[in-house]
C-alpha cells in the first residue's frame, strides 16, 4: 500500500508555556487538497512549519512523502514546496531572477530548465513581467511568483500558508484555479487559510483550534459533526434580535451571521416557531426563521463554543 | 554543496551591485576615510600660532623670539603689549602659546644673572599643549646652552669640552608622520566596519522580508547558507584592502616594506573574526535597524579601544585585559608591522594566533546561535 502523503503521529510544539500545536495526528493522501482552517493564532502556522522540516517538534512525529521531517530533513524538503505567509521573495530580484536563484537553490538541472520557467511564467500569468523587480508586483501578482518558485523544483506535496491573505477576490480566484490545474498533475496540496468559503473547496479539511485539531474530514461531514440543527431567523433588527433570543433561549447557541441570527438547536421543529413567538413578543418584527443546512462558519462556531472558545 | 554557494554568492553579489548606496558604502566611504586620515586628521603640531609678549624689547629677548620662529613649530603673530589683550588673544583662541618677557630679562643675562622667560600655552587640547610646552623647553635649553658656551669661551678663552650631546632618530617612521601611523590603520577599521554592516545587514533583510523562511524550506544546508551569506561581504573587504593599500601607497607614500602575501593572509584570519560577530548580531536582531545599533554598539569601543587613536599602554589596566578580546587590537599590530615595520611571521605569528582562535570560537558561536534561531 502507498504511504500517505503527508502522516503526523501525536505532533506537539510548544513555545515556553504555549502549546501552538497539541497532539496533531492527520494523514494526507497523495492527490488530495487537504485544507487546515482556524481562527489567527490556531497554531496553522506551526503545524506548517512542522511538516516542512523548518522547525523540530517537542514530541510526536510526522513523515512526508515518507520521510521523517526530524532525522530525514534534507529528503522532506527536496520533495516538498512551500510558500510561507509572507512574501518570500527578493523585491530588488526581477521575477526572471527570483525565478532563477529559487532553480538554481534546488539544483534543478540545466536541461530542460528554460522551458520549466516559461511553463510556470505563463501557467502564472506572468510571462509579459519577467523584468519587473518582484518588489513591484501587485499583491496577486506576488503570490503567484511565490507559488512559481515553490513549484520550480516539481514538489510532490505544496505546502501553502494563509496563500491568499490580503489578496483581492478576483486574484483569489484565479489562484484557485492555479491549485486545481496542480490537482490534476497529482500534486498534493496543503494548505492553510482563515477564509472559509476556501475551505470548502478542498477535498478535506481540519479545524484547528488553540492547537488542536477539533475536526477532521470532508467539508460534508465537518458540517455533519455539528451538533444540532441551524434555524436561521431574519428579523428587522437582528442585534436586538440576537439578544433577546439568548437569553430566552439559554440551551441554545445564538450567533450573528451578516443580518441573520443563527439559532443552534437539538429540536429544530419547536424552535422555529419559538423563537417567532418570543421575538414577535418582544416586538420585533421577524420575516422568517426556517431550518437551513450547516456552513463550515456555523460548524465553526459550534465546535468553538463547545471548547469554551466563545468568550463574549 | 559549492553550487548552492556559488548561486548565493552571485545573488549577494547581484543585490549589493542594484543597490546604489551599497555601491557607495562599499567603494565610495573606504577613499574618504583614507583621505580623511591621510589629509586631515594629524597629530603632527606645526604652525603654533603665537603672541610674543616682550616687555623688555632687548637684543636678548628678540633673538630668543627668532629662535622660536626659527624652529619652524611657532609662528609669531601678535606682539601685545598688555596683559589684557594677551587675555583677549587667549580667550578668542587666536593664539595658543604666549611668550612672556618682563623689563629687565636682557640686562639679567648681560649681568649673569639667570633670566626667566614664561611660556603661556592654551591647555584646553592637552596634547598639543604638552607637544609646545616640550618644544619651548627644547629651543630654551638650546638659546641656555649657547649663552653658557659662549661665557665659557670667554672665560677659558677656548670651548668647553665634554658632555652628553642628544641624537635622536626614529625607526619605522623616520618623519614621524602621522598618516603613515593612520592610513594602514583604517584598512583594520574599514574592513571591521564593511565586513561587519554587510553581514548582519544581509542576514537581516532575509528575516525581515521573509525570504528566510523560504530559504530554509529548501534543501541547502545552513552551512552552505551561513558561507553563501559571509562570502561575499569577505571579497568585499579584500577588495576594499586593496583599495585602501593602493591610495595609500600610491597617494600618501606610505611605506610597505613587509610581504603583501602576509598582509592578505592575516585579513582573511581578522575577517573570520569580524563576518563572525556580524552573523553573531544578526542572529539576535530581527529588524534592520536593530542590526544597525548593534553593530555600531560593537564598533565603537572597538576602535577606541584598539589603540588606533590611542595607546593602549595608557589605558587602565582593566581595560587593557578587555583590549585582549578585541580582534581590531591585533589586527592592527599586524597591518602597522607589515606596512611599517617590514616584519614577518616570526614577530607578527601571535597576534595571528589570536585573531585564528577567536575567529574560530566567534564562528563557532554564531553558527550555535543561528541553528537555535531557525528552529
Amino acid at each position: 500500500m502507498m504511504q500517505p502523503a503527508i502522516a503526523s503521529e501525536n505532533l506537539s510544539k510548544s513555545f515556553g508555556p504555549v502549546a501552538a500545536v497539541d497532539g496533531l495526528t492527520l494523514s494526507v493522501d497523495h492527490g488530495e487538497i487537504f485544507g487546515l482552517v482556524g481562527p489567527d493564532g490556531a497554531g496553522k502556522t506551526t503545524t506548517m512549519r512542522l511538516l516542512t522540516s523548518i522547525m523540530d517538534p517537542d514530541s510526536g512525529q510526522a513523515r512526508v512523502c515518507g520521510r521523517d521531517t526530524v532525522s530525514e530533513a534534507e529528503a522532506v524538503k527536496e520533495r516538498i514546496g512551500y510558500m510561507s505567509q509572507r512574501f518570500g521573495l527578493y523585491p530588488d530580484l526581477s521575477v526572471m531572477e527570483n525565478m532563477e536563484f529559487y532553480a538554481d537553490i534546488y539544483g534543478v538541472p540545466r536541461k530542460g530548465r528554460a522551458e520549466k520557467i516559461e511553463r510556470l511564467l505563463s501557467f502564472s500569468n506572468l510571462t509579459p513581467f519577467k523584468k519587473r523587480h518582484a518588489g513591484n508586483l501587485s499583491g496577486g501578482m506576488k503570490q503567484k511568483l511565490g507559488l512559481a518558485c515553490a513549484l520550480i523544483h516539481t514538489p510532490e506535496v505544496l505546502f501553502l500558508d494563509e496563500p491568499t491573505n490580503g489578496v483581492d477576490p478576483a486574484s483569489r480566484r484565479d489562484f484557485w484555479r492555479i491549485l486545481y490545474q496542480l490537482l490534476k498533475e497529482k500534486v498534493t496540496i496543503f494548505v492553510s487559510t482563515a477564509y472559509l468559503d476556501e475551505a470548502e473547496r478542498c477535498n478535506r479539511i481540519g479545524l484547528m483550534h488553540e492547537g488542536r485539531l477539533m475536526a477532521l474530514g470532508t467539508p460534508g461531514q465537518v458540517k455533519k459533526l455539528m451538533r444540532g440543527s441551524i434555524v436561521e431567523v431574519r428579523a428587522a433588527r437582528p442585534r436586538q434580535a440576537k439578544e433577546i433570543l439568548k437569553k430566552s433561549l439559554p440551551d441554545a447557541e445564538v450567533g450573528l451571521f451578516g443580518d441573520r441570527v443563527h439559532v443552534v438547536t437539538d429540536t429544530p421543529e419547536n424552535t422555529e416557531a419559538e423563537t417567532i413567538r418570543i421575538l414577535s413578543k418582544a416586538g420585533v418584527e421577524v420575516s422568517g426563521a426556517r431550518l437551513i443546512e450547516p456552513s463550515l462558519e456555523d460548524v465553526f462556531v459550534s465546535v468553538l463554543g463547545k471548547d469554551g472558545g466563545r468568550r463574549e | 554543496m559549492f553550487e548552492r554557494i556559488k548561486h548565493m554568492l552571485i545573488k549577494e553579489f547581484i543585490q549589493i551591485f542594484r543597490d546604489p548606496k551599497m555601491k557607495g558604502v562599499i567603494f565610495l566611504m573606504p577613499i574618504i576615510q583614507v583621505l580623511v586620515f591621510g589629509y586631515a586628521v594629524t597629530t603632527d603640531v606645526k604652525h603654533v600660532s603665537t603672541a610674543v609678549w616682550d616687555l623688555d624689547n632687548s637684543r636678548a629677548s628678540r633673538e630668543l623670539a627668532a629662535r622660536f620662529e626659527r624652529s619652524g613649530y611657532f609662528d609669531i603673530l601678535f606682539h601685545p603689549e598688555t596683559g589684557e589683550t594677551v587675555q583677549g588673544l587667549m580667550d578668542r583662541s587666536e593664539v595658543q602659546a604666549v611668550l612672556h618677557m618682563n623689563k629687565g630679562f636682557g640686562a639679567d643675562l648681560e649681568a649673569g644673572r639667570t633670566a626667566n622667560l614664561q611660556v603661556l600655552v592654551d591647555g584646553t587640547d592637552s596634547n598639543t599643549a604638552g607637544i609646545v610646552l616640550n618644544y619651548s623647553a627644547k629651543i630654551v635649553g638650546e638659546y641656555s646652552e649657547k649663552i653658557l658656551v659662549t661665557r665659557m669661551e670667554r672665560l677659558l678663552g677656548k670651548a668647553p669640552s665634554g658632555g652628553v650631546t642628544l641624537a635622536t632618530r626614529a625607526w619605522f617612521n623616520e618623519n614621524l608622520e602621522s598618516r603613515n601611523f593612520y592610513v594602514p590603520g583604517v584598512i583594520a577599521i574599514i574592513v571591521m566596519l564593511i565586513t561587519l554592516m554587510l553581514t548582519t545587514m544581509a542576514v537581516v533583510r532575509e528575516k525581515e522580508i521573509g525570504t528566510m523562511e523560504q530559504i530554509m524550506v529548501t534543501p541547502i544546508t545552513q552551512k552552505e547558507f551561513i558561507l553563501g551569506k559571509t562570502l561575499p561581504f569577505a571579497l568585499i573587504g579584500f577588495a576594499d584592502v586593496i583599495l585602501i593599500t593602493v591610495i595609500g601607497v600610491f597617494w600618501f607614500h606610505v611605506p610597505i616594506r613587509g610581504n603583501l602575501l602576509l598582509l592578505f593572509a592575516s585579513t582573511a584570519l581578522y575577517l573570520m573574526t569580524t563576518l563572525g560577530v556580524g552573523l553573531l548580531i544578526s542572529t539576535v536582531s530581527q529588524t534592520q535597524q536593530q542590526a544597525m545599533m548593534s553593530s555600531f554598539f560593537f564598533y565603537f569601543p572597538a576602535v577606541l579601544l584598539s589603540g588606533f587613536m590611542f595607546p593602549i599602554a595608557n589605558m587602565p589596566v582593566v581595560i587593557q585585559w578587555i583590549t585582549y578580546l578585541n580582534p581590531l587590537r591585533y589586527f592592527l599590530v599586524i597591518v602597522r608591522g607589515i606596512f611599517l615595520k617590514g616584519v614577518g611571521p616570526q614577530v607578527l605569528w601571535p597576534q595571528m594566533v589570536a585573531l585564528l582562535v577567536m575567529g574560530l570560537a566567534i564562528l563557532w558561536l554564531a553558527s550555535k546561535k543561528f541553528k537555535k534561531t531557525l528552529s
